[in-house]
C-alpha cells in the first residue's frame, strides 16, 4: 500500500509564515536548523522547546532567541525530563483554572544525536514509558557537531570523524554501526515516530501534521546534513540531504503505533553517489580507493530494504 | 512536649503536605525513600492534592523538579548521597533559572566504600551550586524549616532553591513528638505560590537557561544570585519572626546554647548537635564553662550571626562530619574564614574531624575535645584537623581486617 498524503500534497500548501526566524548563530547551510524550520510551520508559535546541550543551544543566545514561542534549556542528558516537568506544571496549572487552555503549550524536546543516541536513553526512555505527551526533535548530524564532529553513536560505518580519524589500523574511520535509535524508540510502543529529512518538505510536514492527533510521546528522527561536520560546501545541503535519502541510506518512514511504513520508496542510486559529496568519507576514495568498505556500506543498504515496497 | 510521634522523614513528608506542594518528581533512595511513599500515598488517596511522578533518575527528577517550579507550581523533592551527586548539575541548572523549589536531603555518606548511614558531605559538596541550604537538628525543625523555606525560595527578594537537611538514620528513621501546624495558620504563613518572573503561557513566551557569550552576562547572572542568596538572610528573620508569632517556635540563623558565659564553644550542625548539647550539660556538671553553636542555615553563610556569637571566646571547636581529604574540614573552613577580620577573634580555632559515616560521637570523645580546645585556648594556638578514632573503633576494624584475611595489621 503506497503511503498517501492527505495534507500536504503540494509545496504551495506549506505556510509562508516564519516561526524559527533568521539570524541565528548556526552554521550556514544547517539541514537540521532547515528541518526544524519546516516542522515549526505546523507547530505553530505555541510552544516551549526543551533544549539538550547540543549545536541547537546556540540558538537561544541571550539576548536573542529566534522563536516566538518559549524556550528552557536543561541538560545533555535530561531534556526529556524537562518536558515532563514543563508538561506537567502546565496541566496542573490548567486542572486548577489557574492558566487558562488557551495559554497552553505543545512541549518539544530538541536534542542532538550526541545527547539522543546516548546521554538522554534513560530519560527519553522514562518519559515514553510514562507516555508524557511530547514531540521529540532529533536532529541527527551522525557526530558530536556543536564541538566538531567527534564520533557518537550515531556516527555511520565509514564516517571519517576527528576521534574515529581514518588511519592505518582503521582505514575505514569509524568502526561501528549507527545504532538504530528508530528501533529503540518503536520497542516502547510510543503512538508516533516518524524520520524526515529537510529535502522532502511535504513528507516532513505532512508527517507533523499527522503526529498532532497523538496524545502521547511523538519523535522526530531528522536528518541533519552537516556542512561543517561532513565536510562540504554549505550550498549543498539540498543535494546531500537528497542523495542521503534516494540511495536509500536514510529511510524516511513513520511508526503508528508500533506498524511502520515507509513513506517513500527509493528507486536507491548507488551510496558511492552521496559519500562523494562530503569529505568524511574522501579517505574510501582517495588515495586508494576503498572498495570493500564501499561495499560494505552499499551491502547494509540492500540488505535493509530486502522486501520493502 | 506535644504532638504525633513520627521520624524525621515522615516530619518532611507532612512539611511538603502542608506547605501545599502541587508537584512531587521523586526518585527512591536510602535512607529518603519513607518521604516519597507517604507523599504517594497522600497523593493517591486525595489526601494531598499533588501530582506525584517517579522519574528515571535523580537526574531526571531534579530537571523536572526544576522546569515544574519554573513553569509555575510549587514543587517539593527529596533525595540522599548518591542521589544528590547523581542530580549534581542540575542543581546549578535549577537555582540558574531562578526556580524556587524545595529539595530535601537525607544525608548519607558517599561511596566508596558504599554504605548507608550519614555524614554530610553529600549536602556540602552542593554547598556552591547557588541552593541556600538548611540543616534541621530535630523532626520538629525538619518540617518547620521546609515551611520556612518555601518562604524563603518563593520571596522576589530571593527566588533561589532551598535544601532542608537531615541526617539519615538518626534523623530520617527516629520518632520525636512533632506538632502538626494548623493547615489554615499554614495558609497565612505560605501564600499560594504566584511568581511573577516565571512562567510559561501562549501569550508571554519566556526564553530560560538560554545560552549567554562572553563573561560579561555571565557574571552578571551569577552576582545577582550571589546578592539574592544573601538576601535570604534577612528574608529568613522574617520569616523566623512570622513563624513564632503563629506557631510558637522559634528559629534563628545560627543556635546558641549555653553560651551565656562560655569560654570555649564547640559548633556543629544537624542531627549530632543534641549529643553535643548533652556533652556541654555534662562538662558543666564538671565546671567546665562550655557551649555550643549550631550552625542552622549554611547558605547563604550567616557571617555576622557567626561573629556575634564566637566574638571573645577563649577558644572554638568545629566538629565537622565531613571530610575534604587533604583539607580537613569544610565548615572549619569556613569558620575561619569568616572570623579572620573579627577583632575580638577566639584565640585558637580547633578542627575536628568525627562521624564519619554514621559513626557515634561518644561521651569521651566530647571530653577529648572540650580538654583539647580548653588547652588550645590556654596556649593561643588551635589544632586540627584531629581525626576522632578511638581505642574501641581501632579493635573493631582490627577485627573485621582478620575476618577480610588480612592479619597483623596494627
Amino acid at each position: 500500500m503506497t503511503w498517501q498524503r492527505e495534507t500536504f500534497k503540494k509545496i504551495k500548501q506549506i505556510p509562508r509564515e516564519e516561526h524559527v526566524l533568521p539570524g541565528t548563530a548556526l552554521c550556514a547551510g544547517c539541514g537540521g536548523l532547515e528541518a526544524l524550520r519546516l516542522a515549526a510551520k505546523v507547530l505553530g508559535d505555541d510552544v516551549i522547546y526543551v533544549n539538550a546541550a547540543g549545536c541547537f543551544t546556540m540558538l537561544a543566545a541571550y539576548p536573542f532567541t529566534p522563536f516566538k514561542g518559549s524556550w528552557l534549556y536543561t541538560t545533555m542528558g535530561s531534556a526529556p525530563a524537562g518536558a515532563q516537568g514543563v508538561r506537567d506544571a502546565l496541566d496542573v496549572l490548567i486542572a486548577k483554572g489557574r492558566l487558562p487552555e488557551r495559554e497552553n503549550l505543545k512541549v518539544v524536546v530538541l536534542g542532538g544525536d550526541g545527547s539522543t543516541y546516548d546521554m538522554a536513553l534513560s530519560s527519553t526512555s522514562g518519559a515514553i514509558t510514562r507516555n508524557l505527551d511530547f514531540y521529540y526533535f532529533c536532529y541527527d548530524n551522525e557526530a558530536y557537531g556543536n564541538t566538531g564532529a567527534q564520533l557518537s553513536s550515531a556516527t555511520p560505518y565509514g564516517a571519517r570523524t576527528t576521534t574515529s580519524p581514518c588511519s592505518l589500523q582503521h582505514p575505514s574511520g569509524t568502526m561501528q554501526e549507527k545504532k538504530d535509535i528508530f528501533e529503540i524508540w518503536r520497542a516502547h510502543k510510543p503512538p508516533y515516530i516518524a524520520t524526515v529529512a529537510p529535502r522532502y518538505p511535504l513528507d516532513l510536514e505532512e508527517k507533523f501534521s499527522r503526529a498532532a492527533q497523538f496524545t502521547g510521546p511523538k519523535l522526530f528522527l531528522a536528518l541533519a546534513a552537516c556542512p561543517t561536520g561532513w565536510l562540504y560546501d554549505p550550498g549543498e545541503t539540498p543535494e546531500v540531504a537528497k542523495l542521503a535519502v534516494e540511495t536509500g541510506l536514510w529511510p524516511l518512514k513513520e511508526a503508528v503505533n508500533g506498524a511502520v511504513t515507509h513513506t517513500y520508496i527509493p528507486r536507491r542510486r548507488p551510496v558511492e553517489e552521496y559519500l562523494k559529496l562530503q569529505g568524511r568519507f574522501r579517505h574510501l576514495f582517495e588515495p586508494t580507493r576503498q572498495d570493500e568498505v564501499i561495499r560494505h556500506i552499499q551491502a547494509r543498504v540492500d540488505s535493509y530494504w530486502q522486501g520493502i515496497s | 512536649m506535644e504532638g504525633e510521634m513520627m521520624t524525621g522523614n515522615l516530619a518532611a513528608a507532612w512539611g511538603a503536605r502542608l506547605a501545599g506542594a502541587e508537584y512531587i518528581p521523586a526518585f527512591p533512595i536510602t535512607p529518603q525513600t519513607e518521604i516519597v511513599e507517604a507523599l504517594a500515598k497522600w497523593c493517591e488517596s486525595g489526601a494531598m492534592p499533588a501530582r506525584f511522578v517517579t522519574l528515571d533518575s535523580e537526574h531526571s527528577m531534579m530537571t523536572a523538579a526544576g522546569a515544574a517550579a519554573a513553569t509555575g507550581v510549587r514543587v517539593f523533592t527529596a533525595t540522599s548521597s548518591q542521589g544528590l551527586l547523581y542530580a549534581f548539575e542540575v542543581l546549578y541548572s535549577v537555582s540558574g533559572w531562578r526556580a524556587p523549589l524545595v529539595l530535601v536531603n537525607v544525608s548519607r555518606a558517599l561511596a566508596a566504600p558504599i554504605t548507608l548511614e550519614s555524614d554530610h558531605n553529600d549536602v556540602l559538596a552542593a554547598r556552591d551550586c547557588g541552593f541556600l541550604q538548611i540543616h534541621a537538628e530535630t523532626c520538629q525543625e525538619v518540617l518547620d524549616s521546609i515551611l520556612i523555606a518555601y518562604r524563603i525560595a518563593e520571596d522576589e527578594r530571593v527566588m533561589l532553591p532551598v535544601i532542608v537537611n537531615l541526617d539519615g538514620f538518626y534523623l530520617s528513621f527516629t520518632r520525636e513528638p512533632v506538632a502538626l501546624p494548623d493547615p489554615e495558620l499554614v495558609a497565612k504563613f505560605l501564600p499560594p505560590f504566584h511568581p511573577a518572573h516565571l512562567g510559561f503561557k501562549a501569550s508571554e513566551p519566556h526564553a530560560l537557561g538560554v545560552a549567554v557569550l562572553g563573561g560579561t552576562p555571565y557574571s552578571y547572572f551569577r552576582h545577582q544570585m550571589h546578592l539574592a542568596a544573601l538576601n535570604a538572610l534577612v528574608v529568613h528573620q522574617e520569616a523566623a519572626a512570622e513563624f513564632e508569632r503563629l506557631f510558637g517556635r522559634r528559629y534563628d540563623l545560627v543556635e546558641g546554647y549555653r553560651l551565656d558565659d562560655a569560654e570555649d564553644v564547640l559548633v556543629m550542625t544537624n542531627a549530632f548537635a543534641s549529643k553535643g548539647k548533652a556533652a556541654v550539660d555534662a562538662a558543666r556538671a564538671e565546671g567546665r564553662r562550655v557551649g555550643l553553636v549550631r550552625l542552622r542555615m549554611i547558605r547563604p553563610w550567616p557571617a555576622e550571626a557567626i561573629r556575634h556569637v564566637l566574638r571573645g571566646r577563649r577558644a572554638v571547636a568545629v566538629l565537622d562530619q565531613n571530610l575534604s581529604p587533604g583539607q580537613g574540614g569544610i565548615l572549619f573552613q569556613e569558620l575561619a574564614a569568616c572570623l579572620y577580620h573579627e577583632t575580638l577573634r577566639p584565640l585558637a580555632l580547633c578542627s575536628f574531624i568525627g562521624g564519619l559515616g554514621g559513626k557515634n560521637l561518644s561521651e569521651g570523645e566530647f571530653r577529648t575535645i572540650f580538654e583539647q580546645t580548653a588547652e588550645a585556648g590556654v596556649q593561643g594556638k588551635g589544632i586540627g584537623p584531629v581525626l576522632l578514632y578511638t581505642e574501641a573503633d581501632h579493635r573493631e576494624m582490627v577485627q573485621l581486617q582478620g575476618i577480610a584475611g588480612k592479619v597483623g595489621t596494627s
